[in-house]
């Protein structure tokens, strides 16, 4: 007798989802532990470190350690933490003085536009060069191909960056070498990300300085995420290619065209999307790098900064906030793949 | 005639373990050129105080920021120029190779090890142990990897050696969740239960029955931690919380050397060439190893 099981009720899609999220919840605890954890074991003082050279004297001290609640004990400091964060409140920065989640939220949007651009070029090239690799295996393209994205994934992108810029600024002087736009212009924000408030503001010529401060940063952060999507399709289109359905498909007298494009593609994508969305903790780590080398005022720069400043409270929500994002994102990924491959729900 | 010394006969006949490694091996022409470049730069690492034409610390005072002999003002003496206190290039990045395989090889012993040790455990106990565990290597990935790393080196202070803690940490998970997957998978096959009914004790099933049919993906995956270890240590150094500077360590020297990156970009192209080729060289055989211990690809 068939099993009737109503569209879009999998139950097993419910069952995994409500798995992997009970998984979650002690991971999210460990984090938070982690990221307090860190801070309270880093070198010297936190309230030294907010006084500054100036000094406090022994009575203000004590005031600021108990006003601060470092005078409670460690367990009791990291729940008024996490009661905290749950209220959406991430601390105040000891070196400007402002919330850490406003810091945060002003200078994402640097990095998420960074990031998509670097993944949007890193897709764009990397799909299609993988696609072709596996179709024509072994000819000179594929070799090519192949010898490039090693080359690209062996990068020390921080080094790949200084080069683009003796060529392209230094050399060239096509491109500026930090920032994301000519200090000429200046815009209110009204969504953060550049190319798009330059746009909204129709300032063609604002519009055009974004795009030239964003294109090689975008690049270097963009290298080993496109070696890494070009070489994982052509693995996965050569693993379907050798399938029996493609055979068929072939046999079945339909034209190479057809067969790559719907019978073949379709399915090596699905470890290609998977691939993609782990890119992210790893573009993370390399947008530190990347607006490290290019003064790009992002996340990854913020947080570089604020540990060689020791600013504890920053080094401590953004560890923890950038850490949710990207088990966030792991987990939608997850979710992804096992609802366009049913495969993995059952087991 | 012997049979061994002849060469039809060793193909035909199912070859030893070794030899047929070495043949899928190199079949694969980019893991070869990757060995020999990698060999040749392990030589160098060791004889560097030989090899070298200068002490990688001298400083010739007379000679500041001299181009490679290619261009126009250089100096004969220095092949690959002078940095920006006179000290000859080539002799640090000999010297610097010194630094970075020898990060490269024990950041891997490190993370091998307690990866290793944390897998196994995991996947042949099952239960609480293996919650437990994985759990905690699911705190460490969900960190960005340099991320965590910086922060584990602003905590233990920077310097060369806790650069190395702090790699092996972020790069230790991945050989747990590998080698507990690899011990779950063979745990329950027949050898294993024939080892346990004949009396083994869990010590020896775990790692003299299990382990050793587990070593294909290890290696595999030891492989690219090596260049993952190299890669981290010197974007440590270049953020300078890595090797401190007078090290001639590739990373740190890129970092001294960015102001000077259009004035005298020799000085940001050599050390960061070094370190691609080395990378490459080990990804290369990281690709051929792959390709010679997974028996899935073998057929093909």
């Amino acid at each position: 007798m068939a099993v009737r099981v109503a569209k879009g009720k999998d139950p097993h899609m419910l069952n995994y989802l409500l798995r992997r999220l009970a998984l979650i919840v002690p991971t999210i605890i460990g984090i938070s532990i982690c990221a307090f954890a860190f801070v309270r074991v880093l070198p010297g003082d936190p309230i030294l470190a907010m006084a500054g050279q100036h000094g406090v004297t022994p009575e203000r001290y004590e005031i600021l350690k108990e006003q601060f609640g470092y005078n409670l004990p460690i367990w009791q400091q990291y729940f008024d933490y996490l009661g905290s964060v749950l209220q959406g409140d991430f601390g105040i920065s000891l070196a400007t003085k402002r919330p850490v989640i406003n810091e945060f939220l002003a200078l994402f949007p640097a990095t998420i536009e960074l990031a998509l651009t670097a993944m949007f070029l890193a897709v764009l090239i990397g799909i299609p060069a993988g696609i072709f690799a596996a179709v024509k295996r072994g000819s000179w393209f594929d070799q090519a191909t192949m010898g490039v994205a090693l080359t690209g994934y062996s990068m020390p992108i921080f080094w790949w960056g200084l080069l683009l810029i003796i060529f392209f600024s230094g050399y060239l002087g096509w491109t500026p070498v930090s920032g994301r736009i000519a200090l000429s212009f200046f815009l209110r924000p009204i969504t953060g990300f550049m190319l798009i408030d330059t746009l909204l503001y129709g300032n063609w010529p604002a519009f055009v300085s974004a795009l030239r401060h964003l294109i090689l940063p975008a690049v270097v952060l963009g290298t080993i995420p496109l070696a890494v999507i070009a070489r994982q399709t052509r693995s996965a289109m050569l693993e379907v290619l050798g399938e029996d359905y493609v055979r068929t498909a072939r046999a079945k007298g339909l034209s190479p065209r057809r067969v790559v494009n719907i019978h073949a593609l379709r399915n090596a994508l699905i470890p290609v999307i998977t691939t993609i969305g782990l890119q992210v903790g790893l573009l993370m780590g390399g947008a530190i790098l990347t607006e490290t080398i290019f003064t790009w005022p992002g996340i990854g720069k913020w947080m570089i900064d604020s540990i060689f400043k020791r600013d504890y409270v920053v080094v401590q929500s953004g560890l923890l906030i950038i850490a949710l994002i990207v088990m966030a994102v792991n987990l939608l990924v997850d979710l992804l793949y096992a609802f366009i491959n049913p495969r993995i729900r059952v087991q | 005639m012997a049979p061994s010394t002849e060469p039809v006969a060793t193909t035909s006949k199912p070859a030893s373990g070794l030899r047929e490694f070495w043949y899928y091996f190199s079949v694969n022409r980019g893991a070869v050129i990757g060995l020999t470049v990698f060999t040749l730069l392990v030589l160098m690492a060791i004889f560097a105080p030989w090899v070298a034409p200068y002490s990688p610390d001298i400083q010739y005072r007379d000679a500041l920021l001299k181009p490679p002999i290619w261009e126009a003002g250089s100096d004969p003496r220095f092949i690959l120029g002078t940095d920006p206190v006179g000290r000859d290039m080539l002799s640090r990045l000999i010297h610097g190779a010194r630094y970075s395989l020898f990060i490269g090889f024990f950041v891997v012993i490190g993370a091998l090890f307690v990866g290793v040790i944390l897998g196994v455990l995991a996947g042949y106990f099952r239960g609480w142990v293996d919650v437990a565990i994985m759990r905690v290597m699911d705190i460490i990935l969900a960190f960005p990897s340099l991320l965590l790393a910086l922060v584990l080196v602003a905590i233990l202070g920077p310097g060369l050696f806790n650069a190395m803690i702090a790699i092996a940490i972020v790069l230790q998970p991945h050989f747990a969740r590998l080698v507990r997957a690899a011990v779950m998978a063979e745990k329950n096959r027949e050898y294993v239960t024939a080892a346990k009914l004949s009396g083994a004790s869990h010590f020896r099933l775990m790692l003299i029955t299990i382990l050793p049919n587990c070593l294909g993906p290890i290696i595999v995956q030891a492989t690219l931690s090596f260049s993952n270890a190299i890669l981290d240590a010197a974007a440590l150094g270049f953020l300078g919380m890595g090797a401190q500077p007078p090290t001639p360590e590739w990373g740190t020297m890129l970092a001294t050397a960015r102001e000077f990156i259009l004035k005298a970009p020799w000085v940001v192209t050599f050390p960061g060439l070094a370190i691609l080729i080395t990378v490459l060289a080990i990804n290369l055989i990281g690709d051929g190893l792959r390709d010679a211990l997974d028996p899935k690809l073998k057929r093909s």
